[in-house]
């Protein structure tokens, strides 16, 4: 079977969707050389009208991909460095956003945020790790943070052909991961629909993009004490609250690893809606970044901060003990 | 009737001054809630710009915005339900005074946001022009939008790709209460020509000067040409907003509110029409407002119960938000 990166499978995603709807176009920073890799061979096949080149401009550039929606068009804008998100949290927030309601239904905003490479890359310091998923699933922008190369490919598709904004995030974590892909089997996934990577019956782990595959690990080197599912929500907002709570009234117990920081995280968020759900037979962990965590420069300050498996395994043993 | 006709033109300043008279005695009565920023003294230049405009062109207004809407075409009677929060008005009673929107005669809305959305409306004329409509586009801003960079950016973007936008300036004097001299270093027509784009200083009262200043632009611009800005000088006759009726704010001294409001567009229009044809149009424009207060005040408030329709264009049902 065809091995298949998650970076390449971005890439799929965009060229399958380019080539299936005219509309379709990418804006972004150095996207027709690629510079991030995501959109590579795109400018060849789809030229310079659909592999559009933005000056470093990004509050104007995420305006102007809101107003070629309004005005029938499929923008897909990439954000090299997913701090720029901050820069930008205006433009999607009050206008993206806000358009449909206010407008009271006049208009759709059918805007794609791609965000390869978010969270730490090791050593690119303070404003260039952030993860700041947790920020648009409170403000209610449709988020997506995949964990897979499949998942990747088909929540890409889904976004683009949806009709509300949409980020999406590639978290540096998962950028390189490989999988056994057969092409033929590449299709969208549904936007509010999580998975359950690994079945269990002890404890459900819910774990956010690249930490899927720590908590696949941990799951595995634990095997033999405890039996964890490992639960990966793959859309943020809309939360998949019905297939998390299936799990978790399974396994009675809940531990959250997520690479948001601490204070008004999704963890936090998952963590009170599973309790106002199911009665648990422990409380509720959640490993997270510190409280207004900044991602310090040198890699073991980088590492401090993020969350880890032996973290996450402290967490799952403790949760064990507590009941 | 031609765009040129003064009549014409004379009805649609009319109609704006009238509308807002009454939309404030409308805040006094307390029918609409919120209040509004009054476009009072500065019709002339909607007026003007619109009617340079065709029915497929697109606009975008300010917060400062029902001149703009209504001069593009929106219906009075609707736009004014849109102001009492009725479920008749333009966006169902979701968006109010600030974001009033009519994307069926081309306003992309009102934007409260000051300087966001000559970036929003690039995109949009950008696209449409993608798509073969030979459209232009006319996106107003105030004096103070001239210091955010988000429209900075916008004038970057619209003259590197020659989007034929028409850059409005109103420079009524004051952002709030902040006079020109003290935000605006050079001048306004300064910064387009940094980036490439014709500027001109317009008298913003003569609604006819307007038109004709605009027209100018518009031809150049479908035929090809790039955006240009146009700096309209005008005066605000009113309140910054209805609320400086109750608290007074001590900033422009009352010989200069008397020397401002001494050249009314309304009255330069109006003299260019026999007292007769003056007189007829004045009865028109009282006979269509009160039937739009009639109406608007008829109107059902829409059902708290579904506050957030609308939301999501894709039908996403929020979760609420009770215990």
């Amino acid at each position: 079977m065809p091995r298949l990166s998650y970076r390449k499978a971005l890439t799929r995603a965009l060229a399958d969707e380019m080539a299936r709807d005219e509309s379709v176009f990418l804006l972004g920073e150095d996207i027709r050389v690629a510079a991030s890799n995501v959109t590579a061979g795109l400018l060849k096949k789809f030229g310079p009208e659909r592999v559009l080149d933005t000056p470093l401009s990004e509050q104007a550039f995420t305006n102007f991909a809101t107003g070629a929606a309004l005005a029938g068009l499929r923008p897909v804008v990439e954000f090299q460095i997913p701090s720029l998100l901050f820069l930008v949290f205006e433009q999607i927030v009050n206008h993206a956003h806000k358009f449909p309601l206010m407008t009271g239904g006049q208009c759709a905003v059918p805007v794609t945020y791609l965000v390869p490479g978010s969270g730490s890359r090791t050593g690119w310091a303070g404003q260039h790790s952030d993860h700041p998923y947790s920020l648009f699933a409170h403000v209610g922008v449709t988020t997506l943070v995949p964990a897979t190369p499949a998942d990747a490919y088909g929540l890409l598709v889904s976004a683009i052909r949806h009709v509300d904004p949409v980020v999406l995030f590639a978290p540096a974590g998962a950028m390189d991961v490989r999988a056994d892909v057969d092409f033929a089997t590449l299709a969208p996934v549904p936007i509010g629909k999580g998975r359950v990577h690994r079945a269990g019956d002890d404890v459900t782990v819910v774990a956010v993009g690249h930490l899927v595959h720590d908590a696949l690990a941990v799951a595995e080197e634990l095997a033999g004490q405890v039996s964890v599912e490992v639960f990966d929500p793959r859309t943020l907002y809309p939360f998949d609250w019905d297939g998390l709570t299936e799990s978790v009234a399974r396994t009675g117990r809940l531990v959250v690893v997520d690479d948001s920081n601490r204070s008004c995280g999704i963890a936090g968020e998952i963590m009170a809606t599973v309790v106002e759900r199911v009665r648990l037979l422990a409380p509720p962990r959640r490993v997270t970044r510190p409280d207004g965590a900044v991602l310090p420069f040198a890699p073991a300050l980088d590492r401090a901060v993020q969350p880890g498996r032996e973290q996450l395994t402290a967490a799952i043993q403790l949760t064990m003990k507590d009941g | 009737m031609t765009p040129t006709d003064p009549v014409r033109l004379y009805r649609a300043v009319r109609l704006i001054r009238r509308f807002e008279e009454r939309a404030i005695e409308l805040v006094r009565s307390g029918a609409i809630v919120g209040g509004i920023h009054p476009y009072l003294g500065q019709e002339g230049i909607a007026v003007g710009v619109c009617a340079a405009l065709r029915a497929d062109d697109l606009v975008t207004g300010t917060h400062r915005g029902h001149g703009h809407v209504l001069a593009k075409g929106a219906d009075p009677a609707r736009m004014l339900a849109e102001l009492l929060g009725r479920v008749t008005g333009l966006n169902r009673g979701r968006g109010g005074s600030m974001h009033a929107a009519d994307l069926g005669v081309g306003v992309l809305g009102a934007n409260a946001i000051v300087g966001a959305a000559g970036s929003i409306l690039t995109g949009a004329v950008w696209a449409r022009r993608r798509r073969g409509d030979d459209i232009v586009g006319a996106t107003f801003f105030g004096d103070g939008a001239v210091n955010e960079g988000m429209l900075l950016e916008a004038f970057n973007l619209a003259a590197l790709w020659r989007v034929p936008v028409l850059f409005v300036c109103e420079n009524n004097g004051y952002a709030t209460t902040m006079p020109v001299e003290g935000a605006v270093a050079g001048t306004i027509g300064g910064r387009a020509e940094a980036f490439g784009m014709p500027a001109a200083v317009v008298d913003g009262q003569d609604p006819e000067t307007v038109r004709l200043a605009a027209s100018a632009a518009v031809d150049r611009m479908r035929a090809g040409g790039g955006p240009e800005l146009i700096e309209a000088r005008t005066y605000r006759f009113d309140a910054h907003h209805t609320f400086e009726h109750a608290v007074r704010l001590d900033y422009r001294a009352p010989e200069e509110v008397a020397r401002g409001r001494s050249r009314d567009p309304v009255e330069i229009q109006g003299g260019r029409l026999a007292d007769a044809d003056r007189a007829a149009v004045d009865a028109e424009v009282e006979a269509t407002l009160d039937a739009a207060v009639e109406f608007a005040l008829a109107s059902p408030e829409p059902d708290p119960a579904g506050a957030l329709e609308y939301l999501y264009a894709s039908g996403l049902v929020a979760r609420m938000g009770g215990g």
